[in-house]
């Protein structure tokens, strides 16, 4: 099956090979996946430094609520008079942070840029199965990015209701001013970005399934391809259950429907809504909101073992320990939604259930962590930047994961739901965690992306700054949540038992600072590397999967001739016998009859005897067939 | 070679240059901000050119601006009204900015002067034959050690400080049966925090590349994998079954229980609680939102006889030692009943009426002594964003003897008050009224 779309598309390739590309279809309206991969990059990275501003913004108030600073005012306007931040500006804020980390950031900055990359490079494929719904893809999601930031020049704000936007708050725009247009931009922005998702996702299942080179079986790919491939299976299954309940949201909001509303006095006036639920809501959110979860933190996964296994030199350990708890996690994500709701007057019994899903997930995230570290044992570990920030994704993939244990428990999730204990849970284990993982991603990838390598030093620094400013920000976050402080509380003024905290935050403030000015050492880095960086060889990491067999300019169609036929599993590091420490996937066993083993050859008889020769030959112990 | 010289001559120039910054800009900036408290308000719209100048040279001497400006001022302040005008934000504020912008630029002066001092040594190492390729790496892993150790303090920190500051045990029946879980929990998560951070941040030490050394080539080992996928599904499992009964312990609550608890009513509004007793006759009255108006804002149906004797209550009071049903409602939008002392949180849901049934153990007196602080107070807050006032959307909890409390509560309101008592008969002779003209029609 697969070998014949290969003739087909090599076919097509040579057809096609000296049509000219203008700049429009060549850098704005690509169709070729490396392209595409650097416009999600680079858009994702854009939307990070804007969702961080915000966070910024948010801090200062957190930390010094009695202060003016006026050059606030001069950036936002009214909604910053005197230099402080209004309360509905700053729920906007938050609202707006959120959506943009965990959509534009998280979900589509980092797989959207290395499913594009990775996913027909390390399987072999001269492109996505279609080029056209990919570059769709791209420019729904641009489409998406700029209506939120649209929502910043609106009259009444934009969305105020916190990224999980609840109605009857986003539903009643009497309620709060960002439920006005604000709101409708949001629900529209967000209908773009999963029709985005939904096109990107189809297209990396299909070429997942459809599109590997000769020998590339499934227990062949890298975890990259499987993380990336789980994750589009999740997307692609939860995502159009958001497009549902933003869709009722938004006949409530504009014609009048009654899906989420009932029994509402907003400010005085008794609203006609009747029989509707916002529980509804909430499980409809939450269908999607929980494998969101994984769609961010998976590709992550998938990333930082590749990156741990080459830079350790050392095959992953457990690779089908690896790929099995991520199908785990992927299954078992559709069922935990229910945990967000403990406390949100869902049958109690249900919330049993919930929980006892959500405690079950903990095992194989803890497989991963735990393989992980054996992968570190007896390696002989390269610190790339690249593997810094993997080592980082892993810490604070521990961290923040074990705090879920807390949380999933119905129980005491009575004492910390919605406090500063899940902020911290939550950007600890997707946020740092998956940030990190993109990170380390880009810093290893770099080389392909744009053939130059990034500065390591600069590297090190955004590191190190990174790494001790993201724990300093959210561990001490815990204590205020078991303390029973609430998110999204403009100042920590107005209660008595909170005072002792604006301490702690102003230490927080000064983290998020920091660690945020660290980022331009990121940014520095990466946009002058690109013109300025020293060039990359063609295989920078000494890695063994298919993406460094391409030559270093980018060409149409990834590979000059044929397609390398794969031989052998990704991680043949270290093997012992031959004389260097990899042994790329292309490479066939009759060039490495020193190291093979007898797990190798997967039963074929053909195969066995024939090394079984040539180790007798060479005075070898022979394989038992 | 000359190009490294040449390169190492400009480093040197660039961290003079950067030095002579960080000590004149500091100065520079003080003296505008005496200048600018001294200065009228109309001087200082004109100070701004001057204060531009002064950027522009940065190490200028700032004395003589400033001189320079206040004469100047008054002048420009007289002839450009206009200026003035759209000039309501006190420069400063655009000085102090820059002075930020200036301080990290050159923060980032010495970082690249720094990358390429070690840049240039580098290179020196490798010309003189001593370069080794593993120093950096070598660097690095010893940097997770080092890093190792302060996390292990910087938790300890937090657990001694933040967590004697955060931790204050529970005053409810349930809440003890929580602590003890979440203490059970903590031990758990910190044995494993601290195991795991000591394997994954000392074996890049241990570890790390060397020449010669190649890794131990060791792709799976069934036994190992299965030990750590059981442990932990065992861990869970105990967690999660006393997890869940305790759960089931603190919703399920049996009926007659249920029945004989004092019944409290609590309804959210934007950004207040209101909070209802039933009366003598321990029966909340029915509501019915389309009912309310500006008298009634609690939409409470007076057709129920039940309704007519319930309280109207400023604060939240408890006996102590009994238990309470709170029946949690929202008049609006979602928020959420949390008392953090309690281990209580449920939220107000408009269209439905959420439940959470407890039993307080300790008084606010008896808790003001524990806490060795006589201002403190349980607080119920709201805990789901519900718009601008959500952060100051409290009510006082209290929890009294069983004494105190029947004395506080025949102190209350009623809700029926006489002007809602007269508004509802007239309200009721005309519907009877209307009755009878229809039966008449």
């Amino acid at each position: 099956m697969s070998s014949t779309v290969i003739s087909h598309g090599a076919a097509h390739h040579d057809a096609h090979d000296h049509h000219h590309e203008t700049f429009l279809t060549k850098y704005i309206f690509s169709q070729d996946h490396k392209m595409i991969a650097k416009q999600f990059l680079i858009t994702g990275i854009v939307m990070a430094v804007f969702a961080m501003l915000l966070s910024i913004l948010f801090r200062i108030q957190l930390a010094w609520p009695e202060e003016d600073f006026p050059i606030l005012e001069v950036f936002l306007g009214k909604w910053a008079e005197g230099g402080r931040i209004k309360p509905d500006f700053f729920l906007s804020l938050v609202t707006i942070h959120g959506t943009m980390m965990v959509f534009f950031v998280l979900t589509a900055g980092l797989s959207g840029t290395f499913s594009n990359l990775l996913i027909p490079y390390q399987l072999g494929a001269r492109d996505m199965a279609s080029p056209l719904m990919n570059m769709l893809s791209y420019w729904f999601f641009f489409a998406a990015c700029v209506i939120m930031v649209a929502s910043f020049f609106v009259e009444s704000g934009p969305a105020a209701a916190g990224w999980t936007i609840y109605p009857p708050l986003s539903a009643v725009p009497t309620a709060i001013a960002g439920s006005g247009l604000g709101m409708t931009l949001w629900l529209v922005s967000m209908t773009l970005f999963i029709a985005s998702q939904v096109l990107g996702g189809v297209n990396y299942i299909s070429t997942v399934l459809n599109m590997r080179t000769k020998g590339m079986d499934l227990w062949k790919m890298p975890l990259t391809i499987w993380a990336f491939f789980l994750t589009a299976i999740v997307g692609l299954l939860s995502f159009p259950v958001l497009v549902s309940a933003v869709v009722l949201l938004f006949f409530d909001r504009t014609v009048g429907t009654s899906f989420y509303l009932s029994d509402l006095v907003v400010q005085g006036q008794i609203l006609p809504n009747e029989g509707g639920s916002p529980i509804l809501f909430q499980h409809l959110f939450w269908f999607l909101g929980h494998p969101e979860v994984y769609i961010v933190v998976m590709p992550a996964l998938g990333l930082t073992s590749e990156v741990i296994s080459t830079n350790s030199r050392k095959p992953i350990f457990g690779y089908h320990a690896m790929v099995y708890s991520l199908v785990g996690i992927t299954v078992l994500s559709f069922i935990v939604w229910g945990h967000h709701m403990f406390v949100t007057g869902m049958n109690p019994f249900l919330g049993g259930v919930f929980m006892i899903t959500t405690l079950i997930i903990a095992v194989p995230s803890a497989v991963k962590a735990f393989n992980y570290i054996a992968t570190l044992w007896r390696g002989n570990i390269r610190f790339t930047p690249a593997m810094m920030f993997a080592i980082g994704m892993v810490s604070f993939f521990v961290s923040g994961g074990l705090t879920g244990l807390y949380l999933g428990n119905a129980a005491l999730d009575i004492n910390l739901h919605d406090t500063y204990f899940v902020v911290a849970h939550f950007h600890l284990v997707m946020g740092s965690a998956s940030i990190f993982g993109m990170l380390c991603g880009v810093y290893h990838w770099y080389p392909k992306m744009f053939g130059r390598m990034m500065d390591t030093k600069l590297g090190y620094l955004h590191f190190w700054l990174t790494f001790v400013g993201a724990y300093l920000v959210f561990f001490p976050m815990h204590f205020m949540g078991i303390d029973g402080v609430p998110r999204r509380y403009y100042t920590f003024t107005a209660f008595p038992f909170m005072d002792k905290w604006i301490s702690v935050n102003m230490l927080i403030t000064w983290a998020a600072i920091i660690a945020g000015l660290a980022q331009v050492a990121f940014l520095w880095n990466f946009f002058s590397s690109i013109w300025r960086g020293k060039r990359a060889p063609q295989n920078p990491w000494n890695a063994n999967t298919l993406e460094w067999t391409t030559p270093v300019e980018h060409i149409h169609g990834n590979w000059p001739g044929e397609i390398p036929t794969v031989y052998r599993w990704p991680y043949d590091y270290s093997k012992p016998g031959h004389d260097t420490d990899f042994i790329p996937q292309h490479i066939p066993f009759s060039e490495t009859m020193s190291s093979n083993l007898p797990h190798d050859f997967e039963g074929n008889e053909e195969a066995i005897r024939i090394q079984n020769e040539w180790n007798k030959q060479n005075n070898r112990e022979v394989i038992e067939g | 070679m000359k190009f490294n010289i040449n390169n190492r001559f400009k480093a040197v120039l660039g961290c003079l240059l950067a030095v002579g910054l960080l000590f004149s800009t500091p100065s520079f900036a003080d003296q505008q901000d005496s200048l600018a408290q001294d200065s009228t308000v109309s001087a200082v719209a004109a100070d701004e050119g001057a204060a531009g100048e002064a950027d522009s040279a940065a190490t200028a001497p700032v004395v003589d601006s400033a001189a320079a400006s206040s004469p100047a001022s008054s002048t420009t302040a007289a002839t450009n009204p206009a200026q003035e005008q759209v000039q309501q934000i006190d420069p400063q504020v655009y000085k102090n900015l820059t002075y930020y912008i200036l301080l990290f630029l050159i923060v980032c002066t010495i970082v690249a002067v720094v990358g390429k001092v070690l840049s240039i040594y580098e290179l020196t190492r490798k010309m003189n034959g001593k370069y080794n390729p593993f120093a950096n790496n070598t660097l690095q892993s010893v940097l997770f050690v080092v890093f190792l150790v302060a996390f292990f303090g910087f938790v300890y920190y937090g657990y001694a400080v933040w967590g004697d500051w955060a931790w204050r045990a529970a005053v409810t029946e349930h809440g003890k049966r929580i602590d003890s879980m979440f203490i059970i929990t903590t031990v758990v998560i910190t044995v494993v925090l601290i195991l795991v951070h000591l394997l994954l941040l000392t074996f890049p030490y241990i570890y790390r590349m060397r020449a010669n050394t190649k890794a131990y080539y060791y792709p799976h080992n069934d036994t190992i994998e299965k030990i750590w996928t059981i442990v932990p599904a065992i861990v869970l499992t105990v967690l999660v079954l006393f997890g869940f009964f305790t759960w089931r312990s603190i919703t399920n609550v049996p009926e007659d229980l249920q029945k004989s608890a004092l019944q409290v009513e609590v309804l959210g509004e934007q950004f207040q609680w209101q909070v209802r007793y039933p009366g003598a006759d321990g029966v909340i009255g029915k509501r019915d939102y389309r009912l309310t108006t500006p008298t009634n804002s609690y939409g409470i149906d007076f057709n129920d006889k039940n309704a007519w004797d319930d309280i109207q209550a400023s604060d939240i009071v408890l006996p102590v030692n009994k238990s309470v049903r709170f029946h949690i409602i929202s008049k609006d939008i979602i928020h959420s009943f949390y008392i953090p002392d309690f281990r209580v949180q449920i939220n107000a849901v408009p269209g439905m009426t959420n439940y959470f049934q407890f039993t307080p153990t300790v008084t606010t007196e008896e808790m003001r002594e524990r806490m060795n602080d006589p201002k403190y107070d349980y607080v119920m807050l709201c805990n789901k964003i519900c718009g601008s006032g959500h952060y100051n959307m409290q009510k006082k909890v209290v929890v009294v003897t069983e004494a105190e409390y029947k004395e506080w509560l025949s102190t209350q309101n009623k809700y029926f008050t006489e002007d809602l008592q007269k508004e509802f008969t007239a309200l009721d002779s005309k519907e009877s009224d209307e009755l009878t003209t229809a039966s008449l029609n």
